[in-house]
């Protein structure tokens, strides 16, 4: 049997019980080798579930820096009997397999074509501490010493860490080294180590972060200068109100008075929620809400009033897995028809796509300052992948010039200067009408409603006088054209075929371009990144043959979405559609589009 | 309706109050409700409060859903800020109003569909949140826009103008809000607005949720003999357990006391609500023994009103989150962003 032997380029994954404490380890052990210098990926695949059934946790190596999944599994370390034989056929041939050798194992769960190692992790955690609990999370602890002993991970490291993560309770520090000493004295004196596949320490990871999309999000918030963050609970977007919480009470409490600069409000459901943030934009303030599918299909009545009534508001869509409730704890992109067009009526919304968590903080600055520009709904169209497992993003920097654009808001110097004010009136022909703030200024008076109502404010049920205004929001909707950021396009030896992509797919794309490009393909590329689309965007598609769109959904929706908003030639995209929950990968992406040039050929 | 316009013009020796205004000032536009609407007496009741309050019609927030009674704040206080929403659910909307901006007035104004039935959830919670408003409910037990289905206030047996009697337990808002915490509740009825008057000042005033249910009935749906929220039988059987009359920090006003014990209870901002008990044992302070008199009143038939509860002492949603006093959307961005190199510290935790 030949091993594998790579340096810098593994996958690790872990399999245990949720609820006993592995998170912890995982995180040690990722952290560890990104302090190493090494670019890593982490991917959690958890239930739907608090206590006792089977998660993972993948640990991608990659000295080349790739911000995607890897479907290769190296190493698994099967500490889950429940899911041990899956686990078994998961790993590469010349991988190997670390178990729980404490109990007897069956000769029929074994394979030749991979190595396996055997430490009685519960055996020697059981000798060494007192107390079931206890014991369950040393054994957790354990593994990493295992993995730092085989892959030459540096111990220092991992020392440094576990004082930095227990610098109040030293006695937890002492007690999770021991546990760690266990399974990397267990190495060291029954088996040849390091592996073939180990880390070595690069540079690589000098200025950056390792960081969720919705904790990112969550600070973006706090830069943004969002007060009010109305939300309801909801798998995988409720980290993300978490961590802006977290933030508001280290930096948002007025020194003086220990008073909150900010007012965070459970709603009743996120109906609810979506109605105060509506309430607290009308009164000035930048408010939010986080949800995923579900929550947008309870929202929409009221996403269709904030357009027609031209309301701003950032709404986060941290996508999950539909249709219904679906499952709530894997990936997918698959709102985006119903976030574009959510509500009744001829109603359309401004989408954002971030690729990761960095663009997580600054789109969510994006988000704000357009929503009160264009008055009108922002979605950050984020999803599990980003939202809730830690990318490697470079450090998040911030422009202190930066001020937020509050758009054609009046204020009480302007309205006392102005003859008579007028909500919806269009002054400067670019289909956004000034504002004004309740209590501002006794000329800024104004009736807000989602009923049929002319330029003026008033209320109407005359037809020209209808038109006259949903018009005019069309005008509004090509002038948010111009403001959306703008795609990222980069051309390749190619001039007929590209990729396409956006949001979490991203990732995945840059690796699988590179791979096409080793086996002599080129192709262009674009990554979207707002809806309307641009101009450019267009153009990209016509002057292509071929373009292979790649997705996280079944329906190709961004597809349905780039024909209707841009009328280009469908037959020409060619869908690759990745929805089965988990992650997208980049062999994934380039087997499929390989296979397709195959049957395309004549 | 009326299809004339209002004229803009008051009365040169129109009573103006302290900040010089007339009550002509806190009109609105010509109400499109049916004539002799009990929502239009309401309306009226609820001009006179806020020109009696001196309120800047530009602090007023006016929010409602949807419905006859959702139409009426186009009615009041035109120089103010309408905030007509989606049907059941104008409490999320004040609620974040109240959030971005804590120094303006908030009068919402719903019905028994719009609170009772589609909107159930969101009046429940923003009891639980004593969100600093006033919410009215106009209540006819019928919905008028759809023309004339029983509502979830409709007693067993009342009978609107068509169909059959209604056979579902009605819901009683001011018991729900008694049970459910509210620090504020009152009962009146549009046909006596003396009574209304001083009861919707008190609300505002009130710093919490202020519950007002007046009984509003539908003249074209529901005000026929057999129905228990018509004109007549709201009159018939009436019965006010308590005399309220507020009194503003500045001035003693002579109130027209009845017969029985004076009760002042001195409001936060030093104003004052007497109550003068028109029932010997009623005691507004007292939770379970005004959800107990209700149901004994509700038995009997009697459609009890007055300021049924008060608790003045009980924490708002911003002393619940101990928001800044300065409303969040007049703190300027520099006290709200924490800035660069506080970021660069931020980052160093995520290594």
């Amino acid at each position: 049997m030949k091993s594998l032997s790579r340096v810098n380029d593994l996958v690790i994954k872990i399999a245990t019980v949720n609820g006993t404490g592995s998170a912890s380890a995982n995180g040690l052990l990722m952290k560890s080798i990104f302090r190493m210098g090494i670019p890593v990926v982490g991917k959690n695949y958890f239930p739907s579930n608090i206590q006792g059934l089977p998660t993972w946790y993948e640990i991608r190596v990659t000295g080349d820096g790739y911000q995607s999944a890897s479907n290769q599994i190296d190493i698994i370390v099967a500490m889950n009997a429940q899911t041990y034989q899956k686990d078994l056929s998961t790993v590469e041939p010349g991988g190997w397999l670390i178990y729980d050798s404490t109990w007897p194992r069956s000769k029929l769960l074994d394979r030749e074509d991979i190595t396996v190692i055997g430490i009685p992790f519960s055996k020697l955690c059981n000798e060494k501490f007192d107390g079931v609990r206890s014991r369950i999370l040393m054994k957790n602890i354990a593994y990493v010493g295992t993995l730092v002993a085989l892959l030459k991970i540096d111990l220092n490291i991992i020392k440094e860490l576990l004082n930095e993560t227990f610098a109040t309770k030293k006695h937890l520090a002492a007690s999770n080294l021991e546990a760690i000493m266990l399974g990397y004295d267990f190495v060291v004196n029954n088996f040849s180590y390091p592996l073939p596949l180990t880390v070595k320490a690069l540079n690589k990871t000098k200025n950056h972060v390792i960081i969720d999309g919705n904790t990112a999000a969550g600070l973006g918030c706090v830069y943004a200068g969002a007060t009010v963050g109305a939300w309801y609970p909801i798998t995988p977007s409720t980290s993300l109100m978490d961590a802006f919480q977290a933030f508001c009470q280290q930096h948002r409490q007025c020194k003086k008075t220990q008073k909150n600069n900010f007012c965070i409000i459970q709603a009743e459901d996120e109906l609810a929620a979506i109605g105060m943030v509506l309430g607290a934009s009308w009164n000035g303030a930048r408010a939010f809400t986080p949800t995923s599918g579900p929550g947008i299909s309870l929202m929409s009545e009221f996403i269709g009033f904030a357009y027609y009534s031209e309301l701003p508001a950032v709404i986060f869509d941290i996508q999950r897995t539909g249709p219904s409730t679906g499952m709530p704890t894997r990936t997918q992109q698959c709102d985006l028809m119903i976030c574009a067009f959510a509500s009744h009526g001829d109603t359309k919304h401004p989408l954002l796509f971030p690729t990761n968590p960095e663009e997580c903080f600054y789109m969510t600055l994006t988000a704000f300052d357009l929503a009160d520009e264009l008055q009108t709904p922002i979605f950050v169209m984020s999803d599990l992948d980003i939202g809730m497992n830690d990318w490697v993003c470079p450090d998040l920097q911030w422009d202190k010039n930066y001020q937020p654009k509050r758009g054609k808001l009046l204020n009480a110097k302007q309205l006392d200067a102005m003859d008579k004010f007028y909500r919806y009136l269009d002054v400067d022909g670019d289909g956004i009408t000034y504002r004004t703030l309740p209590g501002e200024h006794a000329k800024g008076s104004f009736f807000t409603r989602g009923s049929g109502h002319n330029k003026f404010g008033g209320y109407t049920e005359d037809s020209q006088e209808y038109q006259d205004v949903v018009d005019r929001l069309l005008v509004k909707w090509e002038t948010a054209r111009k403001m959306m950021p703008k795609p990222i396009i980069s051309y390749s030896k190619s001039n007929t075929k590209a990729i396409l992509s956006y949001g979490s797919s991203h990732g995945a794309c840059e690796e699988a371009l590179d791979q096409l490009q080793h086996q002599g393909k080129n192709y262009n590329y674009c990554c979207i990144k707002s809806f309307p689309f641009a101009e450019a965007i267009k153009e990209f598609i016509n002057k292509h043959e071929i373009i292979f769109l790649v997705e996280q959904n079944r329906d190709a929706q961004l597809r349905s979405l780039l024909v209707l908003d841009l009328e280009v030639n469908p037959a020409k995209i060619k869908s690759v559609l990745h929805y089965n929950g988990n992650p997208i990968y980049a062999n994934f992406i380039s087997e499929e589009i390989i296979k397709n040039e195959k049957s395309d050929v004549v | 309706m009326s299809y004339i316009g209002k004229p803009k013009i008051s009365h040169p020796k129109a009573t103006k109050n302290s900040i010089g205004l007339t009550k002509r000032d806190y009109e609105g536009v010509v109400s499109t409700l049916c004539a002799g609407c009990g929502h239009d007496s309401v309306t009226a009741a609820i001009i006179q409060a806020v020109f009696e309050l001196d309120i800047k019609p530009h602090t007023l927030g006016k929010m409602s859903g949807i419905g006859c009674s959702s139409k009426t704040p186009a009615y009041f206080v035109s120089q103010s800020h309408g905030f007509n929403s989606v049907h059941g659910r104008m409490p999320s909307v004040t609620t974040g109003a109240n959030a971005a901006n804590r120094d303006l007035t908030y009068i919402g104004v719903s019905g028994d569909g719009d609170s009772l039935s589609i909107g159930m959830g969101q009046f429940a919670h923003v009891i639980r949140r004593n969100l600093n408003m006033t919410y009215i409910i106009e209540n006819n037990g019928v919905y008028g826009l759809t023309k004339g289905q029983y509502s979830a206030s409709a007693d067993i047996g009342s009978k609107a103008k068509k169909g059959p009697a209604n056979q579902q337990k009605p819901i009683d808002p001011v018991s729900m809000g008694i049970a459910l915490g509210a620090t504020f509740v009152a009962r009146g009825f549009s046909g006596d607005k003396e009574q209304l008057v001083p009861l919707i000042k008190s609300a505002i005033r009130h710093k919490g949720f202020g519950l007002l249910d007046i009984i509003s009935p539908c003249v074209t749906f529901n005000d026929n003999k057999e129905s228990t929220k018509s004109y007549s039988h709201v009159r018939k059987f009436y019965h006010q357990v308590i005399d309220t009359d507020f009194v503003p920090p500045a001035q003693e006003i002579k109130a027209k006391y009845k017969k029985g014990e004076a009760m002042p209870i001195y409001l936060h901002d030093g104003s004052k609500i007497v109550f003068r008990r028109v029932d010997e044992q009623y005691d507004p302070t007292d939770r379970a023994g005004a959800y107990a008199y209700l149901r004994e009143s509700i038995k009997k038939q009697e459609v009890t009103t007055g300021l049924l509860y008060i608790d003045k002492e009980c924490d708002d949603m911003h002393e619940i989150a101990q928001t800044s006093d300065c409303p969040l959307s007049k703190i300027p961005y520099d006290e709200l962003a924490p800035g660069s190199e506080e970021l660069a510290n931020i980052m160093n935790r995520f290594r």
